[in-house]
């Protein structure tokens, strides 16, 4: 049994923050139906941010909403909003990320949301927070990212403002509504309460930032200095980062510098032996680290290494990732079909619940293939409760 | 207010990042987290500092990771300790650990000996790589497991080699899924009356922040990412105009957008390279290149008077001092202040997540080395 066994989400949220938290709930057992717009749907279906079509459309949206339904249905239309009504009804959670003031104008927001359906878990994102200035600014990643100092973290000190090559702001604040839904649904559970829930991409941002932001407003304001080469943490010292070898790279996390002088036969590193050099002299060190590792492989240096248990690793990319027996012995690869049979492989759930793995073979749905079925739901429902 | 996971007591016997996210979030959310800690060490990072900065004895990243949190001092090789432990564990709802796999074993608090004790315990597991195949013993370090992953090509230049996410983002995610594991179980254990085992590891966690790309990637035929080889360039499957350019004073961010409205509104011609959709991302580098040239022009203000007056989707780039500067920083209450017994304060960030209109504050600072173990075995009659 899983968790979420059957609870209902309606999801009217697109692109990929809202998104991604109605499929951890779908993987706990949820059932998720999308709210999607007639004729369009997510726009996640059609933005074609990637440039591979699977199906007749993007390959994220695939990603992001198997194991969901879909119900398109025109907001505008009175009919079509009644049938909404009356899933908002039946429903445990609710989410949505539109801009502020949208699911008022629909008559969806969590006020008029309670009162058809008191006990309701009501979830939405914003990127900058619901009032304030910044209401109205698109709440895209990058963005984010852009202005909370994200893209001063990533990159070494000469390259500029990098940025995390991921949508990692949408992910992040899709995970943080994911908890909050979740705990109010612990506490419906136990006290039968409703809850209202309110994540924005920008606390979000900070959130992930937690430990150097503190550094930053406990320092005297200093900001984050990224090492000159081979940087992987702006606030860490030497060898904290990757290094190229004679064939590949090589990770080096924490470690004693002149431990691993002796290690790796590198007797320049011998002359940092103060604890505190590691960080002051970091530019330094890793210089001196950079031109070593490059004169072997990244095997020989592993051999050296591993066994006196500094921690290291090779860098792999994805083919050699999932060619590996260590990445292969967590199955985090399943295939799902949609209704029309077309199959495509993507990652699973996670997490594991009781040793199960939270697998689903159920691909995204096509724009409105529910639609008959959900009907269907909704007028049983009606004559059971009359 | 009426926090969610009130009433519920949670053990954490993690160390370092990720496991202790997770109780941190519990706790904002209205758990009582106790650390249970080594007696004369404790948690490994409070000596794990970054820049070398320390509050009274322990690091402030300690600081930063435990506020909201409540310190048990017990030594789990030590039998009295154990008993006293297991005590403790009969009257908790959760329980967290990232030891290495067969280190619990060893001690006999596994989850099936744990649920002996306490059949009703939610028993939280955080690992590296899983329990099972060849990496299962390997330091799970977050540096190592994005090396692993794939995750460092996806930032940076193509030139660049692979580029690591300069945060601990497996710790974080993992974390964060830790926190979710967990409070799922705990709505399974309301309807079932029986414990639950949650288990993560920092691999699956970057693994599963990758899984958009991932998913591209096997139905593409396994091509590779391809960073461009532009400075300022920001995901390896997005299409130009997406990155960050230079400006005659700082730097501007571009999400996706039109071209075609973009060239015009900044007087920039991209006729040449910009011939349909699909152009965008066959001349992905050129097109980033001849933007770029256009932005350097002129202040970074004038360009996003220009573009957001047009709908098109850009901001600033800022770096802490003006990003903590912004009216709208205010405006979320990014900050709370958390008091140390001896008077001092710690600025720190509050939780992300906004309960039936209210931040969750929670200003308690993280506990000193086992200071409520007395508290703690007097509240619990535990001897």
């Amino acid at each position: 049994m899983r968790p979420l066994e059957d609870y209902l989400v309606i999801d009217f949220s697109q692109f990929l923050s809202g998104p991604s938290a109605s499929l951890r709930l779908a993987d706990f057992g949820a059932r998720v139906i999308k709210i999607e717009r007639l004729g369009i749907g997510d726009i996640c279906r059609t933005l074609y941010t990637s440039d591979l079509i699977m199906n007749g459309e993007s390959s994220v949206f695939h990603a992001i909403n198997r194991n969901k339904e879909s119900f398109e249905v025109d907001l505008k239309n009175e009919e079509d909003k009644e049938t909404v009504r009356e899933l908002v009804r039946k429903a445990d959670v609710v989410i949505h990320n539109f801009r502020p003031g949208v699911m008022e104008r629909l008559g969806f927001d969590y006020t008029s949301v309670a009162v058809l359906n008191p006990a309701i878990i009501y979830g939405e994102i914003s990127g900058y927070g619901t009032d304030g200035d910044w209401k109205g600014k698109p709440g895209q990643d990058l963005l984010l990212q852009s202005v909370t100092g994200l893209t001063s973290l990533t990159g070494n000190e000469d390259s500029g403002p990098v940025a995390m090559g991921l949508s990692v702001i949408d992910m992040l604040a899709g995970a943080h509504l994911a908890q909050g839904i979740l705990a109010c649904l612990y506490r419906k559970a136990v006290k039968n309460e409703g809850g209202f829930v309110q994540v924005s991409m920008m606390e979000s941002a900070y959130d992930f930032q937690f430990e150097t932001i503190t550094t930053y407003m406990n320092d005297g304001g200093c900001l984050p200095q990224r090492s000159k080469k081979n940087n992987a943490n702006a606030y860490l010292g030497a060898p904290y980062g990757i290094y190229q070898t004679a064939d590949g790279y090589l990770s080096l996390a924490m470690g004693s510098i002149p431990v691993l002088g002796k290690l790796l036969g590198c007797t320049k590193l011998l002359d940092y032996a103060a604890i505190a050099d590691a960080f002051l002299k970091r530019d330094e060190i890793k210089a001196i680290l950079a031109e070593h590792l490059l004169t072997a492989s990244t095997a020989h240096w592993l051999s050296l290494l591993e066994p006196a248990d500094i921690w290291c690793a090779d860098v792999l990319n994805w083919d050699e990732l999932l060619a590996h027996d260590g990445f292969k012995a967590l199955n985090m690869i399943q295939e799902v079909e949609m209704a029309d049979g077309y199959r495509y492989k993507t990652t699973r759930c996670p997490i594991r619940i009781d040793g199960e793995l939270l697998t689903s073979a159920k691909g995204s749905p096509k724009l409105g293939q529910d639609n008959e079925q959900i009907k269907e739901f909704i007028k049983q429902n009606i004559i059971a409760d009359a | 207010m009426n926090r969610p996971l009130e009433g519920l007591l949670v053990l954490e016997f993690c160390q370092f990042l990720a496991g202790p996210s997770a109780g941190l979030k519990l706790a904002d959310l209205g758990a009582r987290v106790i650390k249970i800690e080594r007696p004369g060490t404790g948690d490994a990072c409070r000596q794990l500092s970054i820049k070398n900065i320390f509050v009274d004895n322990d690091s402030l990243l300690f600081h930063t990771i435990n506020r909201n949190k409540e310190s048990y001092a017990a030594d789990l090789k030590n039998p009295e300790d154990l008993a006293k432990l297991k005590q403790l564990i009969s009257k908790a709802d959760i329980m967290t650990h990232n030891f290495r796999p067969g280190v619990m074993e060893k001690i006999g608090l596994e989850y099936p000996s744990v649920q002996l004790i306490n059949p009703k315990l939610i028993y939280g597991v955080v690992t590296g790589y899983g329990n099972e195949g060849p990496w299962a013993h390997k330091p799970g370090q977050d540096l190592l497991v994005q090396s692993v992953s794939g995750l460092t090509y996806l930032s940076g230049s193509a030139i660049d080699g692979p580029v690591p996410f300069g945060l601990s983002v497996s710790d974080i995610m993992c974390g964060n899924h830790l926190a979710q594991g967990v409070i799922a179980a705990l709505i399974k254990r309301a309807k079932t009356g029986k414990g639950v085992l949650v288990e993560v590891s920092l691999l699956e966690s970057v693994v599963d922040v990758q899984f958009e790309v991932l998913t591209t990637y096997l139905s593409d035929g396994g091509k590779l990412p391809n960073r461009s080889l532009a400075k300022g360039s920001a995901h390896a499957y997005l299409s130009a105009p997406y990155g960050m350019y230079e400006t005659a004073d700082g730097h501007i961010a571009l999400a996706m957008g039109s071209l075609g409205l973009i060239s015009q509104v900044i007087g920039c011609d991209i006729s040449d390279l910009f011939t349909d959709a699909h152009s965008a991302f066959e001349n992905r580098d050129q097109l980033i290149t001849r933007l770029a040239a256009s932005f350097k022009q002129q202040s970074s203000k004038l360009w996003l008077e220009l573009l957001e007056g047009h709908g098109i989707w850009s901001a600033e780039v800022l770096d802490y001092q003006s990003a903590t500067a912004l009216a709208n920083y205010k405006y979320l209450q990014i900050e709370q202040n958390l008091e140390l017994a001896n008077g001092k304060q710690i600025r720190t960030t509050v939780s992300p997540i906004r309960l039936d209109h209210e931040k969750l504050f929670a200003a308690k600072a993280a506990p000193g080395l086992g200071f409520d173990t007395t508290a703690i075995n007097n509240e619990f009659d535990i001897n």
